[in-house]
């Protein structure tokens, strides 16, 4: 699955990002391969915005498209990090 | 350059390696340098550290503004916010440099949202800098009911950790005294024999980390390839801060406060369209309104032509008469020392201030990013990510200003775009007024053409670039930051800055443009000018031909050839098409000279030729449709 049908609320694992700039971005921003985040918000066609702890992040639709994760076992508002 | 092989420890303190920083301090003078994520409120401790004087320039080359002041025998210098330290844009170079050549570093971090910040952290700590953390936003620390270890996280770095609360002053002394315990903290171990070697290439460790994460320009500069281990680097360091966090971080309760469930509402389109609509209302309030009417009737109207120009054509005439060509270049109709000085003063400071504190109370609320991420999906369609919402803002305030604003966008491709899109469709502040003036006296069904063939044309020439330059544009990909209260003082302390910057910046070119237009017109150009566009004007536009005369006029001042129609007698339909055509037309001549400054002959003069083929084209076939046989 791509990050772009992720629904709102749902909890995902990051699996890969191809775009290369876009992942060092991510790792500053907190967020690896292996992270599990939060859909906070979409924007109907438009960014899908993502929510780890504290942390949130937009990320265009078309980027989202490049991303892809899995659904995450754990729903809830568990304690993650890593 | 000469290169210190040999010292291991010891070269921060070496000048000679300052690459293209360009900042001109004493012999002896140590920099302090200020670095941090974006919004982390680093500004309050810079204001703190430097008291009154403060120099302002532009970096080199870059928009990015640089602040420097005297801290005693020692300079503090400001950084733009960054989220690491590397080359993906002009605000990241320029921090790059600086804090290349700092000599000591303090790193505002946000204990809220140390994932994030202690990111850069480590790697300010892997390049050996001597550091001191200043832990910011406290006080929300208690409100977002977490805990941290302060005296843990001093221990696990290896450097000196401030708690502080900059917003209520609190901790900035502290800060001050524990700069003389900067230390470099613990670097990560796995770094170190790389480090080492590297060091003994390029002789400063903070370069050699820069050249090891793959930097290029650093590099280039010493003549080597770079590395290619930034991913295994980024991996590591990323994991070291979670696991320093994982330590010293406690969270008890990770419910939503007030403050991000309006930050999500504003991110959701039922409640954040009206949202965006009341804070447009607002803000055409105080620019549009408080400050393009009333503030600048009195500057302009009032002080500028009222008192200032009477005075200088006083002191001027009896020495150099008006009728002379120097005259007029001095003191005639758009004289350097009348019209330009009345037109930067009078005009463009009060508006460009006024657009700047717009800005600045956008950015400080946190409010610009949710509104790039709602805007991304429809500038996506011109080929601009939602990034570009920030130049074509500026745009409708001074189209010079948003022109060197599209710096900031992420590649050339869009760079090219907006400067277009700028350069053609968009109305500057100054030509807004007196179009609106002219529409306002038509009613609705002629507003409602005016406004759809130029929101149309924009569309379509966005789609066509977008179509048809070739590359990729860079996708969103942002920090949403907390809604935060902005504080007066620092907005208006942006704002200053920045307006001082623009004014600085363009105001040579305002007036190299005033000098052409005067000789244009003591030569007889600009009377020549008229008559040739008269045939395109007569049969071609159906305007009578004295509106030639607007449409040259408009490369002067764009508000000037607008205002020239007001006192022309036409048909509703004719205002309308030469509004429209006035509107495509060539923007002024200070935005035309910044256009060719910024993006180059190769570019400029398909732009420029280009806004003269669009509006007599649009223009032509709408009254050819429109207006009928003649």
């Amino acid at each position: 699955m791509c990050l772009d049908q992720v629904k709102i609320g749902e909890r995902v694992i990051i699996k890969e990002i191809l775009d290369g700039t876009a992942k060092t971005q991510f790792i500053r921003f907190g967020i690896g391969e292996g992270s599990t985040v939060t859909c906070h918000s979409k924007i109907p066609f438009g960014p899908v915005v993502l929510r780890k702890n504290r942390q949130e992040i937009a990320i265009g639709r078309e980027l989202a498209r490049t991303i892809t994760v899995e659904r995450s076992d754990h729903g809830g508002k568990g304690h993650h990090r890593g | 350059m000469e290169k210190d092989t040999t010292a291991v420890k010891t070269t921060h303190g070496g000048h000679c390696h300052t690459g293209s920083l360009a900042l001109n301090l004493p012999e002896g003078c140590k920099k302090i340098v200020l670095v941090g994520n974006p919004n982390v409120g680093k500004s309050v401790f810079f204001n703190y550290f430097s008291g009154l004087y403060v120099d302002v320039s532009n970096y080199p080359g870059t928009t990015v503004e640089i602040s420097l002041a005297r801290y005693g025998e020692d300079a503090i210098i400001d950084t733009p916010g960054i989220y690491g330290v590397s080359s993906f844009n002009d605000e990241e170079i320029v921090a790059r440099d600086i804090i290349l050549s700092a000599d000591k570093v303090v790193n505002v971090v946000d204990a809220v949202h140390l994932e994030r910040d202690l990111f850069l952290t480590l790697q300010l700590i892997d390049m050996g800098l001597p550091l001191i953390v200043a832990l910011n936003f406290m006080d929300e620390v208690e409100e977002h009911r977490l805990k941290v270890d302060v005296d843990l996280l001093s221990d696990l770095l290896g450097v000196p950790v401030i708690p502080t609360s900059a917003i209520r002053k609190q901790g900035l002394a502290e800060v001050a005294a524990a700069l003389s315990e900067a230390r470099e903290g613990h670097q990560d171990p796995f770094l170190h024999k790389k480090l080492h070697e590297m060091l003994s290439r390029v002789g400063s460790q903070p370069e050699a980390l820069m050249v090891l994460e793959g930097d290029a320009y650093v590099a280039a500069r010493h003549g080597i390839m770079s590395g290619a281990d930034r991913d295994e680097i980024y991996v590591r360091r990323r994991e070291r801060v979670n696991d320093i966090i994982g330590h010293v971080v406690t969270d008890f309760d990770l419910t939503e406060t007030i403050r991000q469930k309006i930050g999500r509402l504003v991110l959701n389109p039922v409640v954040g369209i009206p949202i965006f609509a009341v804070i447009l209302y607002g803000l055409y309030q105080l620019v549009g309104v408080l400050i393009a009417q009333v503030i600048v009737g009195i500057t302009e109207e009032e002080i500028m032509k009222g008192y200032w120009e009477p005075f200088i054509r006083g002191i001027i005439e009896p020495v150099i008469s008006q009728k002379t060509a120097l005259g007029t270049a001095l003191i005639g109709e758009f004289g350097v020392l009348t019209m330009m000085v009345t037109y930067l003063l009078g005009l463009l400071l009060p508006l460009v201030l006024g657009f700047y504190l717009a800005l600045a109370l956008m950015e400080d609320s946190g409010y610009l990013p949710r509104l790039a991420t709602m805007v991304d999906r429809v500038l996506n369609a011109i080929g601009l990510n939602g990034r570009a919402v920030v130049p074509l803002i500026l745009g409708f305030g001074c189209v010079t200003m948003a022109t060197i604003t599209t710096r900031l966008l992420g590649t050339e491709r869009e760079k090219t775009i907006a400067t277009a899109i700028l350069q053609w469709a968009i109305p500057c502040s100054a030509q807004l007024a007196v179009i609106t003036v002219l529409l306002a006296k038509l009613g609705g069904l002629y507003i409602m053409l005016y406004a759809g063939v130029i929101f149309i044309t924009l569309a379509v020439i966005g789609t066509v670039l977008s179509r048809t330059l070739s590359g990729k544009s860079s996708p969103l990909l942002i920090d949403i930051p907390p809604l935060r209260l902005p504080r007066l003082d620092n907005v208006v302390r942006k704002a200053v800055t920045r307006t001082y910057a623009f004014m600085k910046e363009a105001t040579p070119w305002f007036f190299a443009g005033a000098l052409i237009v005067s000789a244009m017109q003591v030569t007889g150009m600009l009377g020549a000018w008229q008559e040739i566009l008269a045939p395109v004007t007569t049969g071609w536009l159906k305007l009578p031909k004295e509106a030639a005369t607007a449409f040259i006029m408009g490369f002067v001042r764009r508000d000037f050839g607008a205002a020239g129609l007001l006192h022309m007698s036409l048909t509703p339909m004719q205002t309308v098409l030469s509004l429209i055509t006035i509107t495509l037309f060539v923007p002024c001549i200070a935005s035309t000279m910044i256009l060719f400054k910024e993006r180059g002959l190769k570019q400029a003069v398909p732009i420029w030729l280009g806004s003269w083929v669009l509006a007599l084209g649009v223009g032509g076939i709408l009254a050819q449709l429109l207006i009928g046989g003649a």
